[in-house]
């Protein structure tokens, strides 16, 4: 498997008031390989949606190097970077937020068309592109006459369908999505999350899912890259991350899923308290202040991300085994 | 349960909103019982009407155009027709409610301990500084570190876990038999949300509150209930105790629920079970069962409103077991693991 996307120790500092700054990203380095679903996983403000939009160059880094294909982007102005928007895009989760409201659903999904040349640099032509419009509706399964239709008129789930057919009408190599499914309910869920599966098998995608559910992660991903604070904590597999999570964190954060399950909250790890504040986070292990098996040394010392089986590691003075 | 009479008592609650010269129906002939101590959860996607059962029985909904029927008791005490200034008495004291979003249900303006004392004094004639002392012990027992300090701060000031915390500290200051939760967990990330769960777990030995806990997360029901009720499009599907909703749902939306939740144990399906389509607008349901055209079992027969029947331990608006064909029960992966 060859890789399409490789993060180098990205940084990302917000600067704050008063001289303050909040690190958003804090040396994080991965890998995406094509053809997978890498899942993002933390709680809110672990920086998952941060990394997920400085990957596409949504946001700028402060430090740091992402290579697309091989060629550095971390630095390429925005003219430059066109060509390779075409090979990335996002999905977001409101997916109401994401769309015009003052536009319908066809004239929404022709502008990147209009905007980006076709392969060979040539204009689209407009029945190309109303060809293509038909086509991605068929792939997102929706009517075609969704397409004179404006984004109040469908449901949240239709509108994410919509949202995805925007992002897949340039033929994208790269979806990074943030949050798709969390807004809707369970059952228009699982209809979107098995959208995103067919389309990955049909046009041979790969994926960063971002999601704070663990178990619409498990269901999507072959990877998972756990963060907490900043900092990818756990990068793994997902049947080895899920069934035998090495980073305490990890196992805390799996026992906490609410499961459907008479009786299944019995093996419960409760954690103390809440997130610490990225503005000031604790030293060494940014975990230590909530973690069940911390000691002295990981107060004082910060664990490195470090191998601890083949394509698994863990950042843990003392990892689970 | 004690098998005495039941804490709140609701018959045939009905609530609907004039719109466009019709009359909508929200939530249609809805009833359950919650008895002392009994955790209850609503469950239901959005739209099903969990939050208008909650509101109506609190009498929050404060609109000329909406009409409400059927009856709320509260130990035996009809609330629908009680004046507004004898239901003073009972909303906040008796019966105390708990929102989703713990930032707009509190002032901005004035201190967590400011709020918690008023509240306090609203209902007892106690002094302030009694209230204080009062509300600090709450707020320890809530879990809230350093609790005289953090009585001093102001809501912005404090996370969501702690701000959940102390919303359910202000809603048990006057030591109410039931406590309505409205999504108490839903903005809140899964370790807090655990913490969370814990204590509403047990406030019925510590405080011993009934509570009534509105949630769309099958999880979080089956991980705090007693019992269940699930609604669709604002009718009930099914009710009955966790234990046997969660072995073998009676009701073919409960089950399809249940099976579209992604599993965390066990293998992983290629796909997921899910349900086609959306639920009806309240102006579009069907006559008859309003799940009928998103069920694979459907049938003529479901063009006629089934009623609640009982099926094993549950009541169920199917008519499937009274077919006798009766659901299978849940298939379980790595449950026990």
């Amino acid at each position: 498997m060859t890789d399409i996307l490789k993060a180098i120790e990205l940084r990302k500092d917000y600067r704050l008031p008063r001289g303050k700054t909040l690190r958003a990203l804090d040396n994080v380095s991965l890998t995406v390989r094509s053809g997978e679903v890498l899942g993002l996983v933390g709680e809110s403000g672990c920086g998952k949606s941060t990394l997920g939009r400085c990957l596409l160059r949504l946001t700028d880094l402060t430090s740091g190097t992402i290579l697309f294909e091989d060629q550095d982007i971390s630095r390429t102005n925005e003219r430059a970077l066109r060509p390779v928007r075409r090979q990335m895009q996002m999905v977001f989760q409101d997916s109401y937020a994401a769309l015009n409201p003052k536009r319908r659903i066809g004239d929404l999904l022709a502008e990147p068309l209009r905007v980006h040349p076709d392969k060979n640099g040539q204009k689209r032509s407009r029945q190309v592109i109303e060809a293509r419009l038909d086509e991605l509706m068929d792939l997102v399964s929706l009517p075609r006459s969704a397409l004179a239709r404006y984004p109040h008129e469908f449901s949240g789930g239709q509108r994410q369908r919509i949202n995805i057919a925007r992002a897949l009408a340039l033929s994208p190599r790269l979806i990074v999505a943030d949050e798709p499914v969390s807004a809707l309910d369970v059952s228009v869920q699982a209809q979107i999350v098995n959208l995103f599966t067919d389309l990955k098998e049909q046009l041979g995608l790969t994926y960063v899912f971002i999601a704070h559910d663990l178990a619409v992660v498990r269901q999507i991903s072959t990877r998972v890259a756990v963060m907490y604070l900043g900092a990818i904590v756990e990068l793994g597999d997902t049947d080895t991350v899920m069934q035998r999570p090495a980073h305490p964190y990890t196992a805390a954060l799996i026992s906490a899923v609410p499961e459907p399950v008479i009786g299944a909250s019995d093996r419960r790890i409760l954690l103390h308290g809440d997130v610490p504040s990225p503005v000031s986070p604790p030293s060494g292990c940014r975990f230590h202040t909530r973690c069940p098996k911390a000691e002295k040394r990981c107060s004082e010392e910060a664990p490195l991300l470090r191998s601890i089986d083949e394509g698994h590691e863990v950042s843990c003075h003392f990892p689970n085994l | 349960m004690a098998g005495d009479a039941p804490l709140l008592d609701v018959r045939d609650l009905c609530v609907s909103f004039r719109s466009g010269g019709r009359d909508v129906p929200i939530i249609e002939n809805v009833s359950f019982t919650v008895c002392e101590r009994e955790i209850l959860g609503i469950v239901g996607e959005s739209g099903s009407g969990k939050s208008v059962t909650a509101m109506a029985i609190m009498r929050l909904i404060d609109d000329p155009g909406v009409s409400l029927r059927g009856s709320v008791r509260f130990r035996g005490q009809e609330l629908t027709t009680l004046p507004q200034k004898a239901f003073r008495h009972i909303r906040g004291r008796e019966i105390a409610m708990i929102f989703q979003d713990p930032m707009t249900a509190f002032t901005p303006v004035y201190t967590i301990g400011w709020q918690i004392d008023e509240a306090i004094r609203v209902h007892e004639r106690v002094s302030k500084s009694e209230a204080r002392t009062r509300t600090v012990r709450l707020l320890g027992d809530m879990g809230v570190p350093d609790p005289e300090r953090t009585a001093n701060r102001y809501p912005h000031q404090l996370s969501g876990g702690l701000r959940q915390r102390a919303m359910i500290a202000m809603a048990l200051s006057c030591n109410p038999a039931l406590l309505i939760a409205d999504e108490p967990t839903t903005a809140l990330d899964v370790t807090v949300q655990a913490q969370i769960l814990d204590l509403l777990r047990n406030l019925r030995t510590d405080y011993g509150s009934a509570v009534m806990l509105i949630t769309h997360d099958m999880g979080v029901v089956a991980e705090t209930c007693d019992h269940v009720m699930v609604l669709y499009s604002g009718r009930v599907a099914e009710r009955g105790p966790a234990s046997a909703i969660f072995t073998q749902p009676a009701h073919p939306y409960t089950a399809a629920l249940l099976d579209s939740i992604p599993p965390l144990t066990g293998p992983r399906p290629m796909r997921l079970p899910s349900i086609a389509g959306v639920p009806p607008a309240p102006l579009e349901r069907p006559p008859g069962c309003a799940f009928a055209p998103r069920c694979h079992y459907a049938h003529d027969a479901c063009s006629v409103l089934p009623p609640l029947v009982r099926f094993a331990e549950q009541d169920v608006a199917c008519i499937l077991p009274g077919e006798g064909k009766a659901l299978p029960p849940r298939i379980l992966h790595g449950a026990e693991a």
